[in-house]
């Protein structure tokens, strides 16, 4: 069956090349059924392939050979191993209730065809990258989705800030994908072969420790995870690429895009593992990253901003993970990530559908009684991100930290703090939005309404997801639950994942009762945020008011998130745009437009003069033949 | 007998002269009668070389010289007309068309 798997990134590619061609011939029905279909086909085979999958490694599927010049060779070829395959999964499943959400909240919109192709498009890229066995196809997905994150961010364009939005995210992950070129390029001459394997296996051999060649290239590496994950410093365009549908900001988060950079680093594991001074930069950045991610989350009034900044502190804590070189307890928490971040943004679209369009929190409030469903997945999706036992984002989330802790204080520390606060922002929305009394507009309250089960739907088996996927990674050392071999073992995804990311760490000894302790105060602490975001909001709502203008500085330099925008603008965008603008007036204006019309201009005065001999007279050209032949015969004399 | 020195010399005069008709003159006839007098001055070199080296060639040459003229006076004549119709004059210096 693996030979077919192939069709798991081409199926949706199919789906883009129909509904792009033809959609707008077909009923929107069609349109609906062949974008989900296809998707849901190439989950279909990435399920057969995760079943099938033996236990040695299989050899990669060479589809046709790409380019081949010299000793230069990149097939388009894929990789099948318990990396990929998981990733696979992740990407087509979450996908796949992503698109029949879609058909429910994208119903009515005129450019329907359009959103399905790309969003189709947006899945085959994404498959396309995980699944590549060298780093140029690799490279080929990664700029897709580059592509299709444009293309739907700036979905409707007609809108200024979409636009804008869009070029942003595409100019500002272009930074970071400058550097992935580099790295490739550096790869190749350092190696030889783009082969991803290949190239870990001579890694392996070729380099001591701290090799300050693989440092090159992994933190060139990086840099492209850092623009395409959105972590500091490139994280600018996350926040704003809310100006998408919902849903596509759900695929987005959950599924595409951000993740390319945390399975990319996973994948080059062998590498960074040989450069420890990558991997502490990646720790830093992702360290960094989720509590910086996390403050400005705890202020923000737009409810799909606040989710944004919360995507990028997870991101942050799967870095940190792969940072402490627990790569699989990252794809961990990046697969539970999918499952509850994919539901906290179709839960808040949901929302801001029923209320046509808003999305301010402060108008919000008391949607649990109108909307039921959606309030009780938002509220499981809250749970498993603050990271409360049983759900999913508990396990992932305490295996990262535990693994921090091993490492470094500092860095658990952090990741703990961060914890509080993502508790307490996922809860501050969870309260404005669906608590108290509702804050809409009169007029808007009586059409407020729960979605339709197309949407609805999606949101409660990926609820389902958030609840029972933490199963699959529950460490040796959880009481009751870790006991069971079936658990900590066979289902385990951080062993499924050992051939790919290493040995598996197994805690003994004294350790587990450590561990136990760890995942006690983690709790505690996400409880405590859970706590402070009740007794702000629901207990006494003037509290938060006070307190914001006793530290009115600190609020509102928060709320401005610490002022990055201004300060690129300031530092790059306007000398850039100044730059430019110098180029067009002065250099394009006046040189070379002057140096074109001065080689016309000089023509025309060699014209002018020269004109002047053309005088008609015939006689005037006789006299000139007769001067000419005297010369001649002159000279000839 | 008169030397060829004369012949060739006379030749050249009268070559000058049509050369000189032709510059300086501003009627299109005058002009055309030049190169006539051109013509036969080159003629009156042939005959005479023709003579003196007693071969037949030159002799030749002269036909075929007057009968390009003839043909050239057919032509030039017909386009002179052509340009007084439609110009009113033979005047070159009013025939610039194609003065840059």
């Amino acid at each position: 069956m693996l030979d077919y798997i192939w069709l798991v990134p081409f199926l949706p590619l199919f789906g883009f090349v129909i509904n792009g061609l033809l959609g707008t011939r077909f009923p929107r029905r069609a349109v609906g059924i062949i974008a989900c279909s296809t998707v849901g086909l190439s989950f279909l085979f990435s399920l057969i392939a995760f079943f099938s999958l033996p236990d040695q490694p299989v050899a990669d599927k060479v589809l046709y050979n790409w380019i081949k010049v010299g000793n230069f060779k990149a097939d388009v070829a894929f990789q099948i191993d318990p990396l990929s395959i998981i990733m696979i999964l992740v990407v087509s499943g979450v996908a796949f209730f992503i698109h029949i959400y879609s058909i429910g909240y994208m119903h009515g919109d005129p450019g329907y065809s359009r959103y399905f192709a790309y969003l189709n498009l947006f899945v085959f890229a994404m498959l396309l990258l995980v699944l590549a066995n060298n780093f140029l196809l690799m490279y080929v997905g990664w700029e897709g989705v580059g592509l299709c994150s444009y293309l739907l961010i700036g979905f409707w364009y007609e809108r200024k800030s979409a636009a804008d939005a869009g070029k942003k995210a595409f100019i500002v992950t272009r930074i970071g994908d400058f550097g992935f070129a580099l790295g490739i390029m550096l790869i190749f001459k350092t190696f030889g072969t783009i082969d991803i394997s290949e190239v870990m296996h001579l890694a392996q051999g070729r380099f001591e420790v701290g090799a300050s060649l693989l440092t090159a290239i992994t933190l060139l590496l990086f840099l492209g995870a850092i623009g395409k994950s959105a972590q500091i410093p490139l994280y600018v365009w996350l926040p704003d690429a809310m100006e998408g549908p919902t849903p596509v900001s759900a695929l987005i988060h959950a599924a595409t895009m951000v993740t390319a950079g945390v399975y990319m680093i996973a994948r080059c594991n062998v590498l960074y593992s040989l450069a420890p001074t990558s991997l502490m930069v990646v720790a830093v950045i992702g360290c960094a990253t989720a509590i910086y991610a996390a403050s400005i989350g705890l202020v923000q009034n737009d409810i799909k901003r606040v989710l944004a900044y919360s995507t990028i502190s997870q991101l942050g804590y799967m870095f940190m993970a792969c940072g402490v070189g627990a790569y699989a307890a990252g794809i961990f928490h990046l697969m539970t990530h999918a499952f509850f971040k994919a539901l906290l943004f179709m839960g808040a679209g949901s929302v801001v559908h029923a209320l046509a369009g808003e999305m301010d929190i402060r108008r919000m409030g008391g949607m649990r009684r109108y909307m039921p469903t959606t309030y009780l997945t938002f509220l499981i999706a809250a749970l498993a991100i603050s990271g409360i036992f049983p759900f999913a984002g508990f396990f992932s989330k305490d295996e990262i930290l535990w693994r921090a802790f091993e490492r470094n204080y500092i860095l658990w520390a952090i990741g703990v703090i961060t914890a509080a606060m993502t508790s307490f922002y996922m809860f501050r929305l969870l309260f404005k939005t669906f608590a108290g009394k509702p804050r809409v507009e009169k007029e808007k309250l009586p059409q407020v309404h729960e979605s339709p089960r197309v949407m609805t739907i999606p949101l409660v088996i990926l609820g389902v997801m958030s609840v029972i996927g933490g199963l699959a990674g529950i460490s040796k050392a959880f009481p009751l639950l870790g006991g069971s071999r079936f658990l900590s073992e066979k289902l385990n995804i951080m062993r499924f994942l050992e051939p790919v990311t290493g040995g598996h760490h197994v805690v003994g000894g004294e350790a587990v009762g450590l561990e136990r302790w760890m995942m006690l105060v983690s709790l505690i602490i996400a409880l405590l945020g859970i706590y402070v975001a009740y007794l702000f909001y629901i207990r006494s709502p003037q509290l938060p008011n006070r307190l914001a203008r006793r530290l009115k500085g600190a609020y509102n330099l928060v709320l401005n998130k610490y002022k990055v925008d201004e300060l690129y603008d300031f530092l790059f965008v306007n000398p850039a745009k100044r730059f430019s603008v110098f180029l067009w007036r002065i250099w394009d204006d006046r040189i070379i437009d002057g140096i074109v019309n001065g080689v016309a201009s000089f023509c025309k005065v060699c014209g002018r003069v020269g004109r002047r001999v053309q005088t008609g007279y015939v006689q005037t050209y006789i006299l000139l033949i007769i001067i000419g032949a005297v010369l001649i015969i002159w000279y000839c004399l | 007998m008169v030397p060829l020195s004369y012949y060739l010399l006379l030749s050249a005069v009268l070559f000058s002269i049509g050369v000189i008709g032709v510059l300086i003159r501003r009627n299109v006839l005058i002009i055309f009668m030049s190169i006539e007098l051109m013509l036969n001055a080159v003629n009156l070199s042939f005959v005479a070389f023709s003579r003196f080296l007693e071969s037949l060639e030159g002799q030749v040459f002269v036909f075929l010289v007057m009968a390009v003229a003839a043909a050239e006076v057919a032509v030039g004549l017909a386009i002179i007309i052509c340009i007084f119709r439609n110009k009113a004059t033979v005047n070159v210096d009013e025939i610039n068309l194609m003065k840059g």
